[in-house]
């Protein structure tokens, strides 16, 4: 049992003691959120130059309402002219108007030498769009109609609310629990990957270096690959721990600066808003606040802890067991393709799951014990039966533990075979090994 | 003479070959006990299960006396083969990472690590990264790992591969000066010359069975070819019922021969026979090399 601790220890201080291993964990944030930021920053600059459309209209009404785009220009002419396709012309398109457009929806084209920009094509239909309604409700001669029509589309978001058997009500948003159960499943996903990779790097490091040997004799294998297993889960749980704080000392920040509503509103666009949105109802900055509060918080951390330690112990000892069968990091493909599909699969179940957190996609993958560490965590913000949370991890615990035994006997004889790639019909032959 | 460790009956089979069958090894303490055997014999599997790094399918240990248990691997120190060490690693972080495993304090690996890098003056390497060091510099930070933690029992798997001659010969005293200490020696190799210089005892095993074993002398002298060395004055007859005479060289007055002893004399009856017959300079026995011996029995199979 120390010995197992010695080497937790050996694993876990040569990675977190690299510089690089700190300069990550500190940037990893930033890079992260800079990856979702920068391309909706970058999409919302205009570009500086504008493009010139010329505007045929036969009948004189709609330039008003093609007016105002920062990136189009609508020039006024007579006709199409065969110089505006020319090479060297810096026409971008011509739009011909021949009639009304309210009473021949027809009588319009956009005409260009190249394909239209779908940003100008956007911009034009709904302009004239909008003109043609105008027209329309014009047509009808009901006087106060524009009033009467905004009147009956106003919309309207329900509130959603939570209610226990006790009649406790606490405030809930649907936004704000896909988005919880999307950040926790994207952790695991990224952590059993990542994580799982640098046990098999490790191991195969220990295998080509020829350390193996003489590690074995002072060790058994089994307390040198679970050593290794769980020193590298440790600098995995470290680093989690240090986002957690930088989140905690930016919401505390944030707080102090801007009040309530903003902290609260850093919150969920620091998990990833890009992938939803924010809609209306998430506007309000203390609704938000009190929605997560709302969430089963404790619950969740506790899930998250359980289905991390399951999913990574799964995963990490099969990763443990094929480095220790191959002689090469390229050799490792064989095995390494089926397992990132099973795990990429449980991502995607998740992703679709997140539409119906109770439906059959959703509940089987989250009770099948290779992809439920990842599913369950979508489902658990939206309540889960306790009884298939604990079927669930019941199952993840059983397989994972028979993984870590046969992981552990492929791993034995595994890390003393050189020479060929072992087919999978020899390592099940390891496993029956004395 | 007291056995430390003996291996009874081993018997260790892989899927497509037997590595050992049947092998019976006893190694006395405080004594330098050679495994011999060309490549593919076995040796390595049997110092793997010595090292209880696999286990035998059937056969036992006796370690000190008593069965081999896994706590002993402490009282184990192993030089592989195949040389390697944790690259990124500092080497004295790393020797006494090791070290720890073997079950000393972090506290006394440290000031033993000292001492033996004074010794072999490599002190400034101490927080070098073990990849910066040239291969013969890694062998020898090795070979302090090996025997640091001062277990009874030292195995070296080919110790003086990888080695230069100097750094071989430093090797050698350092394997003679531990058995003097009373550390008990396993050591394979094909490097006859070195068993000659180095082993007390012997076995040989060939595909996969121990097919010699024994003190080094006896060995020797059980593979005796009686033939002998003699220089003279005068010319000793061609004819006798004791000896034929294999070759004959007259150099300087004084004549050279090699003899074949045939008659069941002892060699005290040899060399008096001969003096009989002329003034005898020099008289020696050509003991055969381990060399040869070893040839001899593996070619025979």
């Amino acid at each position: 049992m120390n010995k197992i601790l010695i080497i937790v220890r050996r694993e876990f201080m040569t990675r977190v003691a690299k510089r690089s291993f700190i300069l990550l964990t500190i940037l990893m944030p930033f890079i992260f959120a800079a990856l979702i930021f920068l391309p909706i920053w970058l999409s919302s600059v205009e570009g500086d130059e504008v493009g010139t459309v010329m505007l045929v209209d036969k009948t004189g009404r709609y330039g008003a309402s093609l007016l105002g785009n920062p990136s189009y220009n609508f020039v006024p002419v007579a006709e199409n002219k065969d110089e505006f396709y020319a090479e060297e012309s810096d026409v971008e398109a011509v739009l011909c108007i021949n009639g009304e457009l309210h009473k021949d929806p027809t009588a319009v084209a956009l005409y260009s030498s190249q394909e239209i920009p779908a940003d100008l094509l956007t911009f034009t239909t709904a302009a004239l769009n909008e003109q043609v309604r105008k027209d329309k409700l014009q047509s009808h001669n009901i006087p106060g109609l524009e009033h009467i029509i905004k009147d009956v589309e106003s919309t309207f978001s329900i509130p959603t609310i939570k209610r226990d058997v006790a009649g406790e009500e606490s405030a809930s948003s649907t936004d704000v629990a896909m988005l919880t159960g999307y950040l926790f499943t994207l952790l695991i996903y990224i952590f059993v990957i990542a994580y799982g990779g640098m046990v098999m790097q490790s191991v195969i490091e220990e295998k080509t270096g020829r350390i193996v040997e003489l590690m074995v004799s002072s060790v058994k294998p089994f307390q040198l690959m679970m050593g290794k297993i769980i020193g590298v889960a440790l600098v995995g749980i470290v680093q989690l721990a240090i986002w957690g704080m930088m989140l905690a000392a930016i919401i505390f920040a944030a707080q102090l600066l801007f009040g309530v509503d903003v902290s609260a509103g850093t919150t969920p666009s620091m998990v990833g808003g890009a992938m939803v949105p924010p809609t209306e109802s998430m506007s309000g900055g203390n609704e938000i606040l009190s929605a997560i509060m709302g969430l089963p918080f404790l619950e969740i951390v506790i899930m998250f802890i359980l289905y991390f330690i399951g999913g990574y112990l799964l995963y990490a000892s099969f990763f443990a067991a094929v480095g220790a069968s191959i002689n090469s990091q390229e050799d490792s493909s064989q095995f390494m393709t089926p397992v990132i599909l099973i795990i990429l699969f449980g991502f995607y179940a998740a992703m679709f799951s997140m539409e119906n957190t109770n439906g059959p996609l959703a509940f089987w993958t989250s009770i099948f014990p290779l992809t439920s560490p990842i599913v369950m965590m979508i489902r658990i913000p939206f309540g889960v039966p306790l009884w298939q949370e604990l079927l669930s991890l019941f199952l993840l615990f059983g397989t994972a533990l028979l993984f870590v035994y046969i992981g552990a006997k492929i791993y034995r004889v595994g890390i003393l075979m050189y020479g060929k790639k072992p087919s999978i019909r020899e390592m099940l032959k390891w496993v029956r090994y004395k | 003479m007291e056995t430390f460790l003996s291996a009874r009956h081993i018997t260790k089979q892989y899927a497509h070959h037997t590595a050992l069958s049947d092998v019976s090894i006893e190694v006395p303490r405080g004594k330098i006990f050679g495994l011999l055997g060309p490549n593919g014999a076995g040796k390595t599997t049997l110092i793997r299960i010595i090292n209880r790094i696999t286990a035998p399918d059937s056969g036992e240990i006796l370690f000190d006396g008593r069965p081999f248990t896994a706590n002993d691997v402490a009282q184990i120190g192993y030089l592989p083969e195949e040389r390697g060490l944790y690259k990124k690693m500092k080497v004295g972080e790393q020797a006494i990472y090791l070290a720890q495993l073997k079950g000393l304090s972090a506290k006394e690996a440290r000031s033993r690590l000292t001492e033996w890098f004074n010794r072999f003056e490599i002190m400034p390497w101490w927080d070098k990264k073990l990849e910066e060091l040239s291969k013969g510099m890694q062998q020898k930070v090795q070979f302090i790992i090996t025997v640091l933690h001062e277990p009874p029992l030292l195995i070296f798997d080919e110790p003086f591969s990888g080695f230069d001659p100097v750094n071989a010969e430093l090797l050698k005293q350092e394997i003679l000066r531990l058995r003097n200490k009373g550390h008990t020696v396993i050591f394979s190799t094909h490097n006859m010359s070195s068993v000659e210089e180095v082993c007390d005892e012997i076995a040989l095993i060939n595909q996969s069975k121990v097919v010699l074993s024994g003190n080094v002398h006896d060995v020797k002298r059980q593979f005796r070819t009686d033939r002998f060395e003699l220089t003279c004055t005068e010319k000793i007859p061609d004819w006798s019922d004791i000896y034929s005479i294999a070759e004959h060289k007259e150099i300087a007055n004084a004549h050279h021969y090699i003899l074949n002893k045939k008659a069941p004399a002892t060699n005290s009856e040899f060399i008096a026979h001969l003096a009989q017959q002329t003034e005898v300079r020099a008289f020696c026995e050509q003991m055969p090399s381990m060399h040869d011996i070893f040839l001899k029995v593996v070619n025979a199979k």
